[in-house]
């Protein structure tokens, strides 16, 4: 059987167009309001749902993501409550592809085989570990690989020819693209030059590529969706929850439905990028 | 290269940079092919005896090295024990014994053809090396350094903008040299086409923990020549301090095989290890990643990395050298660990009985030699690595006595 995110890719590529992939972090600000907002994500237009495991030394994070790992660390946040998190998602949907993001420690403190065991059955589709590069991949990508987990590997700017074989050989699902050098959140990508690299990594594999990191407006996403196979934005949704806070930095009760509309004009960029 | 043979401690790294199972890289993609070409860089550079020739010019002019071997005879005297020496890294230039890596990573970055020079730092002495080599040969230079310990190491700070660093304050995280280091790396992770990382300690990817330990060895080569000139045989004892442990590599790394000398790493115990305020992280933490390798790591039973403590800004550090993570298991060093308050006091009686100010770093490690030189025969010779001095610790010194200076 395929897993949801080969299936979700080939029933996008019969639709013709790409796919839009949502970052959020479990448990920011805190975990009702993290549920409902990566509840609401798919009739938002999400078609793919990446959840950030957070972290307290995220090394290539900006600080939006950074801010959003602390507000999930203060609220308490745990790896336990993450596979949770995404075990009550699937408990109303059975089709959405869940990608969990996030940085070896706490992966390796919880313990691979068990982590994975979990995640299997919490209902986790993928992970993107950003920092297991594929000389590590004995550590957790060939393990999940046997566990049915795809694991998902970046391609950077700085991944030339000789490179790239190395990157591909293990990855599954989808290859994502990091279409900045730098952190998450900071320059914006320049669409011409994302081009160009997808096209290049795309004739070395079958596999989809989605873009991400420097992606922020509706706009942005269109141009990528043009070249792409999908664009994350992350960042930009991120400080969209921070930006409804209250004082006391809870959430405010306007949260998660302004959260879903701004996600839902992303999502409308990517719908609509391939007609232009 | 497979395993380190069980008849030789000083092997290691094998290809993919492990000891045991410390060390390795694990870092963004986005630095791959960069670590990838620094090791091919520090390979090539071993095998060019130009290299090493410029290396040695430096250290003998610039940094001043040999430093001596020093017979610290009224401290041997009030321990009434074993014979305690000196390793005198404090009188390097720029006061501590970060200068001989950073003197090796500069040349590393030159022959990459790297225009621009980032690095962290805690107590600020390896900010304070890394800007004076920047100087010495022209880049520009970038120090991450937290907001805490910019607070409390404020002569450095002054030091390294003197030298045409600049200084960037961190406020991330707790704002010490954890978050210091983070920063770095998102700063090289952007700027990946012409910065050199100069990491200031024996951790962070391969081929990192290798090569700042080649370059501190001189430490413990000059410590075997010395010593063998002035007591005709090996020492008995070694004693160094451990923040990330750059200086205690130094000097162990050439001695790991002789298996008649006793080596001792001494931790931040800061206010003690019943507390969580302390940083001794081979005692009170846990295999784990962070900053590019496996070791050992302060951490919650989560995984989230916990911030240490030390009285001392350059011991102030969650983790620790892969090395040394895989030299406690294999039990070939042994690692202890001293309070802020037993530092304190050995940093006060080092200065009145030696008229030297040695750093709180070195401090540490004299407060265990304290404990172990009275219990020792007067014919033990024991080394102790004074790899800093203390002219940058003394406003905080008198702070902690309660002394205010004007």
């Amino acid at each position: 059987m395929s897993s949801r995110i080969e299936q979700r890719f080939a029933a996008l590529k019969k639709e013709g167009r790409a796919a839009f992939v949502a970052f959020v972090t479990a448990g920011d600000p805190d975990l009702d309001t993290s549920l409902a907002i990566i509840k609401g994500l798919p009739d938002a237009g999400t078609d793919v749902i990446e959840i950030g495991m957070p972290f307290t030394d995220p090394m290539a994070e900006g600080p939006p993501i950074q801010a959003s790992y602390q507000r999930a660390l203060k609220g308490g946040q745990t790896m336990r409550k993450t596979l949770e998190l995404v075990r009550q998602f699937r408990e109303g949907n059975d089709d959405t592809p869940i990608i969990l993001m996030g940085y070896y420690n706490p992966v390796y403190h919880y313990g691979v085989d068990k982590f994975l065991a979990d995640a299997k059955s919490a209902g986790v589709d993928g992970l993107i570990i950003v920092d297991l590069p594929a000389e590590e991949d004995s550590e957790l990508c060939l393990p999940s690989l046997k566990a049915g987990i795809n694991f998902i590997r970046l391609a950077t700017p700085t991944t030339d020819e000789k490179r790239l074989p190395t990157i591909l050989k293990n990855t599954s699902g989808f290859v994502y693209y990091v279409s900045v050098k730098g952190i998450t959140g900071a320059a914006a990508a320049e669409a011409t030059g994302v081009a160009e690299a997808v096209a290049r990594i795309k004739a070395a594999t079958e596999l989809p590529v989605i873009v991400g990191f420097g992606i922020k407006t509706p706009q942005n996403v269109a141009a990528i969706a043009r070249h792409a196979d999908g664009a994350v934005v992350g960042s930009a949704i991120v400080d969209c929850i921070k930006d409804n806070l209250d004082q006391d930095s809870t959430a405010s009760s306007g949260l998660v439905p302004a959260v879903l509309d701004f996600v839902k004009s992303l999502a409308a960029g990517v719908h609509t990028g391939r007609d232009k | 290269m497979s395993d380190p043979s069980p008849n030789s401690f000083r092997t290691g790294p094998d290809e993919d940079g492990h000891f045991g199972i410390f060390g390795g890289r694990f870092v963004a993609e986005t630095l791959m092919p960069l670590i990838l070409e620094l090791e091919k860089a520090y390979g090539d550079a071993q095998n060019d005896p130009a290299f090493y020739a410029e290396l040695d010019d430096l250290a003998k002019h610039y940094t001043g090295r040999p430093s001596p071997l020093y017979f610290a005879e009224r401290l041997t005297e009030h321990c009434g024990g074993a014979k305690i020496y000196f390793k005198r890294d404090e009188l390097n230039h720029t006061g501590s014994h970060k200068i001989n890596n950073c003197l090796g990573q500069i040349q590393l970055a030159r022959r990459m053809g790297k225009t621009r020079i980032i690095a962290e730092t805690g107590a600020g002495q390896h900010g304070v090396a890394t800007a004076t080599v920047a100087a010495r040969f022209g880049l520009p230079c970038v120090i991450y350094m937290g907001a805490k310990d910019i607070e409390r190491q404020a002569p450095n700070v002054f030091r390294m903008r003197l030298l045409g660093a600049e200084v960037i304050p961190v406020t991330s995280g707790a704002g010490t040299l954890k978050d210091a280091m983070n920063e770095a790396l998102r700063d090289w992770v952007t700027n990946v086409d012409d910065t050199f990382y100069i990491i200031g300690t024996v951790a962070g990817p391969h081929p990192y923990p290798q090569l700042v330990r080649d370059f501190q060895s001189i430490i413990g080569r000059e410590t075997k020549e010395q010593m063998a000139e002035r007591e005709g045989r090996l020492p008995d004892t070694l004693v160094a301090c451990i923040g990330g442990g750059s200086n205690a590599m130094g000097l162990f790394h050439p001695f790991l095989d002789d298996t008649s000398v006793n080596i001792i790493g001494v931790e931040a115990g800061g206010l003690g290890l019943d507390t969580k305020e302390h940083s001794a992280s081979l005692a009170g933490g846990m295999p784990g990643v962070l900053h590019g390798n496996r070791t050992y790591l302060l951490q919650d039973e989560d995984g989230q990395i916990e911030e240490g403590h030390s009285i001392s800004a350059g011991l102030d550090y969650p983790g620790i050298g892969p090395e040394h993570a895989w030299l406690k298991e294999t039990g070939r060093v042994q690692y202890v660990n001293a309070t802020d308050a037993e530092a304190l006091e050995a940093f006060q009686l080092c200065t009145k009985l030696e008229g030297i100010i040695p750093a709180l770093e070195p401090a540490h490690a004299i407060a265990h030699v304290l404990k172990i030189a009275p219990e020792l025969p007067s014919d033990h010779l024991l080394v102790m690595n004074l790899c800093g001095r203390g002219d940058k610790d003394v406003f905080a010194v008198a702070g902690y006595l309660g002394i205010t200076l004007t």
